[in-house]
């Protein structure tokens, strides 16, 4: 066994397991009822990966269409489901797990834990989670409406009323909807305060708030923002049905409803939920960058005080997707300034960053690629995000590609490329093995090349004037080549992602042996062993710094001596 | 194997952490109060905006014995938490029983409340504006009540059956933090559809 190479003695416990019986049918029953946050965590990521696939093909199938002009290759109404699929889907199925999946396996392993706070409400959120997702996709058999044929939501992922009331959404697609994002939403919630009371309650002795390693701040401002952020949705939601099934008058302007109401309600929801998805990205960067670059995070304090100031400031900055409703000017000066005030503590972020990269011994493995690219992706995300909080850029192009190419720079070009570079960075963790290096350089070139050639172009159809939501457009309007380009792009990202998913099954069976600290990191996840034992430490760890792993092995500089 | 320690013998502090119940119940009166944030918005925003009757002005009484009933078993909850604490588990029981006895009061005022705005005053959720908004948001706080009463019920057979015990005082006290919660928020309710809205 591997003890004697861990610099916590003690770590782990070396009687000799139980002999278990090993038919798939035990595995496949152990992982249904287990309660053990990193089985959690991998089940997360799994629902998330698979349904990266699925919302993928969902994008690849728009983008074949909107290829050249005048494409038949699907009808108008399947477009529109699927659009409003693949919005649902990456945002509710991939990127809500996603933050649990992080947070599941890292905090308990970085705070010293043994397990979340609450094991049972832990597996509950996830299986929710899990049934929303069912929801959703039964709609495809389940949920015929007048059109005939299999009826999945089409209403768009943030269905404004009117369009979501009986009269013009007919059959059940719209509600396979709304209740996939209420259980998905309670599972939600029930992650959050798992990782509120497991940050607040389980940590190790010695690990104070200000010695928890980023990610785990980050994660635990996540937990207790997602309480405030995905609720009003919930809310919005019961409302929603309240209207569809008992006649109620929410959003039925024809009783004195409003459905500019809905707007609101959504959009509290809505705008937060981005910085709810972005914060596991951040989380990963705190980590990675710092590892890769051999330095201590630089400004440890203001990236925590930033975190928090994005979390305030994100909640006062909905209407800022609504600025073409026509809202007063003092309404739309207050949301254009909130807007750009969120520039500030993100751009304390990316500076911090830089600074740890500054003067550093850089060390361009997978992870600190993708972690690079966010960097700068991020940046322009941010840009493009500026411009479209000043109320009149908006009015030009709300509602057009620039808008789609503007969020999925944030959502690709951030979240899911640091979603890549958190994989490479813990899989070795999660398996005993490294992912292949060759393959994860050619994801990387591949899925960069990709990102840019579909987004950056996506920005000049946007320009344009092409609007969303259309599922053709004649070939005089100039915007045949562009869209021929950014399609181009979507399928070199699909190549790169599938090389992704074979590099996992690969380097699952016959990845180099890891080791249990195969980066030389910091923070106590890689005290253990690779993959971590079910009790996760045989002894409490007591740390006296914000890098405890630093401190063991260089005990004649610790960190401790400069606090 | 040995375990070494990892840090001199000196460094040795008290080591307090928030009971992982307790954060656990405020994170979840977090997310319970946006909920009912979002309500209440709507129903502030839905005042005087329905385009027939009836109205508020109308048909909707003060209900001012269940809310005295319903804020009191706020004080009959908390008698019980210090019995408990205290190891007086005759008190606790009776004091519980007292609590369940009032919020049972408060539902059965609702449901009569309810009883005659809907035979007599033809007042349903898809009547107007008003039922809609009226009917969803006494009715997500009667929902909170119906849990309430349902976890505290349990306690109630457990604590009968004995298998409550001054050890869980601390469980017993989260749970009080429920139904504290379920308290303040009628606060907020009655303000705005009784007084506000009428």
């Amino acid at each position: 066994m591997a003890d004697q190479t861990l610099p916590i003695h003690g770590a782990l416990d070396l009687t000799p397991p139980r002999e278990s019986q090993h038919t798939l049918l035990d595995i496949l029953h152990d992982w249904v009822i287990t309660v053990d946050h990193k089985k959690l965590g991998l089940m997360y990521m799994m629902m998330a990966i698979f349904f990266l696939l699925v919302a993928g093909a969902e994008a690849i199938c728009i983008r074949i269409q909107l290829a050249v002009p005048n494409n038949h290759f699907i009808s108008p109404q399947t477009f529109n489901r699927l659009f409003t699929m693949h919005g649902t889907t990456m945002v509710f199925l991939v990127g809500m797990p996603l933050v649990f999946a992080w947070a599941n396996y890292i905090v308990p392993l970085q705070i010293g834990a043994r397990d979340m706070a609450f094991p049972r409400l832990n597996a509950f959120s996830f299986w929710l989670t899990f049934l929303g997702g069912i929801f959703l996709y039964y709609s495809f058999i389940g949920g015929p409406g007048l059109y005939g044929t299999g009826s999945a939501p089409d209403v768009t992922w943030w269905a404004y009323a009117p369009l979501t009331a009986k009269a013009f959404s007919p059959g059940h697609a719209t509600d396979y909807w709304a209740l996939a994002l209420i259980v998905t939403g309670f599972g939600t919630i029930g992650g959050g305060i798992n990782i509120m009371a497991t940050v607040l309650s389980m940590r190790c002795k010695g690990m104070t708030l200000m010695r928890m390693p980023l990610f785990t701040w980050l994660m635990f401002v996540n937990g207790a923002f997602v309480l405030i952020v995905i609720t009003p949705l919930t809310a919005a939601q019961v409302m929603l049905l309240i209207d569809r099934y008992l006649g109620g008058h929410f959003f039925d302007t024809q009783a004195g409803g409003s459905a500019t109401v809905w707007m609101h309600f959504f959009w509290i929801f809505g705008h937060p939920e981005v910085y709810v998805l972005v914060f596991p990205a951040f989380a990963i960067a705190s980590e990675v960058i710092q590892v890769f670059s051999r330095k201590a995070i630089f400004g440890y304090p203001a990236m925590v005080a930033a975190v928090v100031g994005i979390a305030f400031v994100s909640l006062g900055v909905w209407a800022h997707h609504m600025f073409t409703i026509g809202m007063t000017s003092a309404g739309n000066a207050f949301f254009v300034l909130s807007t750009s005030l969120v520039g500030i503590p993100t751009g304390i972020k990316i500076f911090n960053w830089l600074a740890t990269m500054w003067g550093g011994k850089i060390r361009f493995a997978t992870p600190m690629l993708f972690c690079t690219a966010f960097l700068f992706q991020f940046l322009c995300a941010g840009l493009t995000g500026i411009m479209l909080s000043v109320a009149p850029w908006d009015w030009q192009l709300h509602s057009s590609y620039f808008v789609i190419a503007h969020f999925h720079y944030v959502l690709v070009g951030a979240i899911v490329f640091n979603v890549f570079a958190g994989i490479y960075y813990w899989f070795p963790k999660a398996t005993g093995r490294m992912m292949s290096e060759t393959l994860g350089k050619w994801h990387f070139w591949l899925f960069f090349i990709g990102f840019h050639v579909t987004f950056d172009t996506m920005h000049f159809v946007g320009f344009e004037g092409m609007p969303r939501w259309i599922y053709t457009y004649p070939a005089d309007r100039g915007w045949q080549h562009l869209n021929l380009v950014v399609s181009i792009g979507g399928v070199i990202q699909a190549i790169a992602v599938l090389l992704f998913a074979y590099n996992l099954i690969w380097s699952l069976f016959k990845g180099k042996i890891a080791g249990n600290d195969p980066w030389d990191a910091w923070t106590l996840e890689w005290a253990t062993s690779s993959p971590p034992p079910i009790y996760n430490f045989a002894t409490d760890p007591v740390v006296r710094s914000r890098r405890p792993l630093w401190d063991l092995k260089h005990p004649e500089d610790p960190d401790w001596k400069y606090d | 194997m040995s375990a070494i320690p990892l840090v001199p013998a000196s460094y040795e502090q008290e080591w307090h952490l928030p009971s992982k119940g307790r954060v656990g119940m405020y994170g979840l009166i977090i997310a319970e109060s946006a909920i009912f944030t979002i309500f209440v918005v709507a129903y502030v925003y839905y005042i005087g905006k329905s385009l027939y009757g009836p109205t508020p002005q109308q048909v909707l009484d003060v209900p001012i014995f269940n809310t005295i009933c319903l804020l009191s078993s706020s004080v009959t909850i908390w008698l019980s938490e210090r019995a408990i604490e205290r190891g007086n588990m005759r008190g606790f029981g009776l004091w519980w029983a007292v609590t369940i006895t009032l919020g049972t009061i408060f539902l059965v005022g609702t449901g009569m409340e309810w009883y005659k705005l809907i035979y007599h005053d033809g007042l349903t959720i898809r009547t107007n504006l008003f039922g809609t908004t009226f009917y969803s948001l006494v009715g997500l706080h009667a929902t909170h009540v119906v849990i309430g009463l349902i976890m505290l019920g349990l306690t109630l057979i457990f604590t009968l059956t004995g298998h409550v015990r001054q050890e869980h005082s601390e469980r017993v006290q989260v749970l009080a933090l429920y139904w504290h919660f379920v308290d303040a928020v009628w606060v907020v309710v009655f303000t705005v559809v009784y007084i506000v809205g009428r």
